[in-house]
């Protein structure tokens, strides 16, 4: 065992550390195995702390477990969580209790769920007031908090329920209920993951301001690294239930040290740079199953032989900034302010132009949906060339899944005209040949939900060919093998079960599933959205290479603009069901010309430190 | 490409495509019958199961020949004396399981077979299929079980195949109501869609996609419904339109016996023991399984992903 080393010591720049933890570790009831270990970091008044982390990290644990609560199944084993001098983990059930909702505050990841559905919004920011002994100057005061973050104090607001309100008017009203009684500490745990670019961009804009103004000690979670390097003043990268960089955001972000941080950097797509997105091997370890030693030994490219042998200490790589790696202490940061990788690399997707293009593999003419009465689709108009990659993108409710799921047939009560390979579809499925049924392959958003349990990976992939082919079932094996290797895939994962392959695999499993007929047009419905970015990358990187190497076109439907740039060459931009911009990706995100893609550039989030490089790509 | 996915070694290489999971309803049983529960449960039916199965063999008399007195106390020679035409309680009670329980048994498969083809059929096909079975559920709903199994038997007459027909038809609304608001939620899933998108025919759709989504919820009705058809039929041998005189039947020597309650309690008392331990241990048996099934006692596993039938969805996850 390495000495313990002393966690790195900010300069808070005179403010008080308001909130620490040191060594903290929880562990799970039975077997104890451990999610979150050894983590120690504090937050001053007014600062803001960015926790970030991929799925399984164990950041939404470590984050409860600030506020002294972990879930059910996990309890915190050791180290101790100090708010204002006391250590919370000393006090009686009865005195957390106290402390919670007014000197504690938490925002949940999911607005719909942490609002009482039956409860109006007056009474449930009233029931905050009145719990914490504010019962006279209750009503002032909810005028007060409403203000704050930025809703009208109108007999509307109060009387409405939960879900009369927008995804972002919800996140307010749990940010007011956080913010009512003042904190002292506030965590924050995903709040803007489900809402749209601009709606995201003011409530972190209002998070910011109420921080700085009350001077909250406040920590915010996610998996989004843009946000994150926006939002917070200082960094804490998790790994694997540890901390592995912690710094100064600027350090964090613009010379990153540990290798793992580098590569979720790598990952991350640029709205303003074509960049090869460059994914990271391998998948991150499960919780409780950490590896002995560095946990990223596994898929780390400077990996040495004593790393899988003894957990590096955090060494300190600047001031105020240091990470977990030998590498920083053998005093070789992994990047010195480099430029981020594959920036305009020869590939990039805008430079390739299809050979042959021309002819439009998939076309629509005026189409036109309606769910019930109301109409979702309007006159929409496109055509995705053979060989070429046409990206939609729009908010939630533009209309961009029901796109597809006309397209694809799945959805039959739509008027217009589709045309695919020359052949005019009719509207429902079960109508359509089977050379179109064939060609026209289909990826759903979310890899959770698209592969049947019950179903090994064989069974899965080999589906598509049962239905339109009787082939022996060594050619089937031999078929589906190969699908999978095209979605890079080994062969060992043919009898196992969707639960137990991590989210990337399972999207690679629907790739292949999709490219076993060998099919000459992919939709892929926001295929990334439920993944990491570092996973988002290598999928992205397989479309790619799919794109290039066998001509396969694509109708790639995203929200997420930065995306577009690094897969697609031509570009529609959906709002409220209609077609506001189309065009080749260069044109449309360097010069759009319409009100509502404009918006939408300058609203999402851009890495602050890396604006310097962003610069340069663009001059 | 260099993303290639590292994924632990796999012992053999596979040699075939396997196509469905058939392992989940072993795992369910199994892990129910390592809670204590499920043990008791389980050892409950079990007993009162072998004495029905394994009892003729050992009765020590014919269960129809008259060979003491009426309600004669027990003895030496019958342990638990005699019944009301002085037959053997005992060979009786040995005798009197096995029909009963075929009978049950069939009529619940036969009820979970057809709820569940109705109920899958109403959820996935919608629309007017959907209405129509639905419809149909809440007449026969509207009746109480054991009286519409009685409307059936006093119509056509008390036989055996009728007792099997009449009280699976009367399971089967309440399983349709159970397995459809289940595959309502299967039907929606992507995975259905994903097969759809091919053109699947319906019906293999159904089969192959949403039926073995459901197996835990059938394992419990089955279990539920079980329980249910012993009562039933226990009951309607009990007033005279089960299994008829003078076969051996632990509803029907509940009837026969009751006037002589008080000379030989044993002839009542034995055979409303075996139907009562065998319900609660079914019932107990069932809640262990779907205790397991839900996941109650699993939550440890669940943080740390390692749930048999779900997965565990990433922190991040927000559908549109």
């Amino acid at each position: 065992m390495t000495p313990r080393p002393e966690p790195a010591h900010q300069d808070l720049s005179g403010l008080a550390a308001r909130a620490s933890v040191s060594q903290l570790t929880v562990r799970t009831t039975g077997s104890a195995l451990s999610v979150v270990e050894d983590v120690s970091l504090e937050v001053g008044a007014g600062e803001i702390l960015g926790i970030v982390g991929e799925s399984g990290s164990g950041k939404t644990t470590l984050g409860l477990a600030l506020l002294a609560h972990a879930r059910r199944g996990l309890r915190i084993a050791g180290g101790s969580v100090r708010l204002d001098g006391t250590n919370l983990l000393e006090l009686s059930p009865g005195e957390l209790r106290r402390l919670r909702g007014a000197a504690l505050a938490y925002v949940p990841q999911d607005p719909g769920t942490a609002l009482n559905p039956a409860l109006r919004i007056g009474t449930q920011l009233e029931e905050v007031l009145a719990a914490h002994g504010r019962g006279r100057e209750v009503r002032e005061r909810v005028a007060e908090v409403l203000t704050e973050v930025g809703l009208p104090m109108t007999p509307e607001l109060l009387a409405a329920y939960p879900h009369q309100l927008s995804g972002g008017q919800q996140q307010r009203v749990t940010l007011a209920i956080a913010f009512a009684c003042r904190p002292s500490l506030i965590v924050l745990d995903e709040p803007t993951t489900g809402l749209d670019v601009t709606t995201q961009r003011r409530v972190l804009d209002t998070v910011r301001e109420l921080c700085r103004t009350y001077r909250v000690a406040a920590v915010y979670i996610s998996h989004d690294v843009v946000v994150v390097s926006t939002l917070a003043d200082r960094v804490a990268v998790v790994y694997a239930g540890r901390v592995i960089e912690l710094g100064n955001t600027e350090a964090v972000f613009n010379t990153p040290a540990h290798p793992y941080t580098i590569g979720l950097l790598d990952a991350v797509p640029s709205p303003t740079e074509t960049r090869t997105l460059r994914g990271m091997a391998g998948i991150p370890p499960r919780p409780g199953r950490w590896p002995q030693g560095c946990a990223f030994a596994d898929r780390c490219p400077h990996v040495l032989p004593e790393c899988r042998d003894e957990l590096p200490a955090l060494f300190e790589a600047s001031p105020g900034h240091s990470a977990r790696c030998v590498l920083v202490e053998a005093g070789r940061p992994g990047r010195q302010a480099t430029p981020r990788g594959g920036v305009d690399a020869p590939t990039a997707s805008a430079d390739f132009r299809p050979v042959g293009a021309g002819a439009p593999l998939l076309e629509l003419r005026r189409v036109t949906a309606a769910y019930g009465a109301r109409a979702v689709l309007h006159d929409i108009e496109l055509a995705v060339p053979e060989r070429a990659c046409l990206a939609v993108v729009g908010e939630s409710g533009s209309g961009k899944t029901t796109l597809a799921r006309c397209i694809s047939g799945l959805h039959s009560r739509w008027q217009g005209e589709v045309c695919f390979a020359g052949e005019r579809l009719p509207t429902g499925v079960r109508g359509r040949s089977v050379a179109a049924r064939r060609g026209l392959q289909y990826v759903f958003q979310n890899p959770y939900a698209s592969l049947n349990p019950r179903r090994t990976v064989g069974g899965l992939v080999a589906q598509p060919l049962e239905e339109f082919e009787r082939v022996s079932a060594a050619e089937r094996l031999e078929r589906v093998v190969e699908a999978l290797r095209s979605a890079a895939l080994p062969p060992e994962v043919l009898e196992r079960y969707p639960d137990q392959l991590s989210g990337g695999e399972r999207q690679r499993v629907a790739i292949a599933r999709a490219l076993v007929l060998g099919p000459r047009l992919l939709i892929c419905d926001e295929i990334t959205s439920a993944l990491d970015v570092s996973v988002q990358a290598a999928v992205v990187e397989l479309l790619r290479h799919l794109q290039h190497e066998r001509g396969l076109a694509m109708l790639f439907i995203t929200h997420n603009l930065a995306l577009v740039r690094s897969i697609a060459q031509d570009v529609v931009v959906m709002q409220q069901g209609r077609i506001v911009e189309s065009g080749s990706v260069a044109d449309v995100l360097d010069h759009p010309t319409h009100p509502y893609t404009q918006r939408l550039l300058e609203d999402v989030p851009e890495e602050a430190p890396a604006a310097g490089h962003a610069a340069a790509g663009r001059a | 490409m260099s993303t290639a996915t590292a994924a632990p070694p796999s012992p053999a290489p596979p040699t075939t495509v396997a196509t469905v999971r058939t392992r989940e309803w072993t795992h369910v049983l199994g892990a129910a019958l390592r809670t204590p529960r499920g043990r008791v449960g389980f050892g409950l039916t079990i007993v009162v199961v072998a004495v029905a199965a394994l009892g003729p063999a050992f009765a020590p008399h014919s269960a129809t020949s008259f060979v003491t007195t009426p309600f004669a106390p027990p003895s030496g020679k019958f342990p638990l004396g005699g019944d009301v035409l002085g037959r053997d309680v005992l060979s009786r009670l040995l005798d009197g399981g096995w029909q009963l329980l075929l009978i049950a048994a069939a009529a619940t498969a036969l009820g979970v077979v057809l709820g569940a083809i109705a109920g899958i059929s109403a959820a996935y096909l919608r629309g007017a299929p959907d209405t129509l079975i639905m419809r149909v559920v809440d007449v026969i709903l509207a009746f109480p079980q054991l009286v519409f199994a009685l409307l059936l038997v006093s119509v056509i007459g008390p036989k055996l195949w009728l007792l099997v027909v009449a009280v699976g038809l009367s399971h089967a609304p309440q399983v349709a109501r159970v397995i459809r608001s289940t595959a309502l939620d299967v039907s929606e899933r992507d995975f259905v869609k994903a097969v759809e998108i091919l053109g699947t025919p319906r019906r293999r759709v159904m089969a192959k996609e949403i039926l073995p989504n459901l197996v835990t919820p059938l394992m419990v009705e089955t279990g539920l419904r079980m329980t249910y058809s012993i009562v039933i039929i226990a009951g309607l041998s009990f007033i005279g339109f089960g299994i008829q005189p003078p076969a051996p039947d632990w509803g029907l020597m509940i009837n026969e016996n009751r006037i002589g309650l008080s000379e030989n309690p044993w002839a009542v008392v034995a055979p409303a023991a075996l139907i009562a331990l065998l319900t609660i241990g079914l019932n107990t048996f069932t809640d262990a399984v779907a205790r397991v099934a839900l996941g109650v006692d699993r939550a440890e596993q669940a943080v740390v992903g390692e749930r048999i039938g779900g997965a565990e969805l990433p922190a991040g996850m927000a559908s549109e």
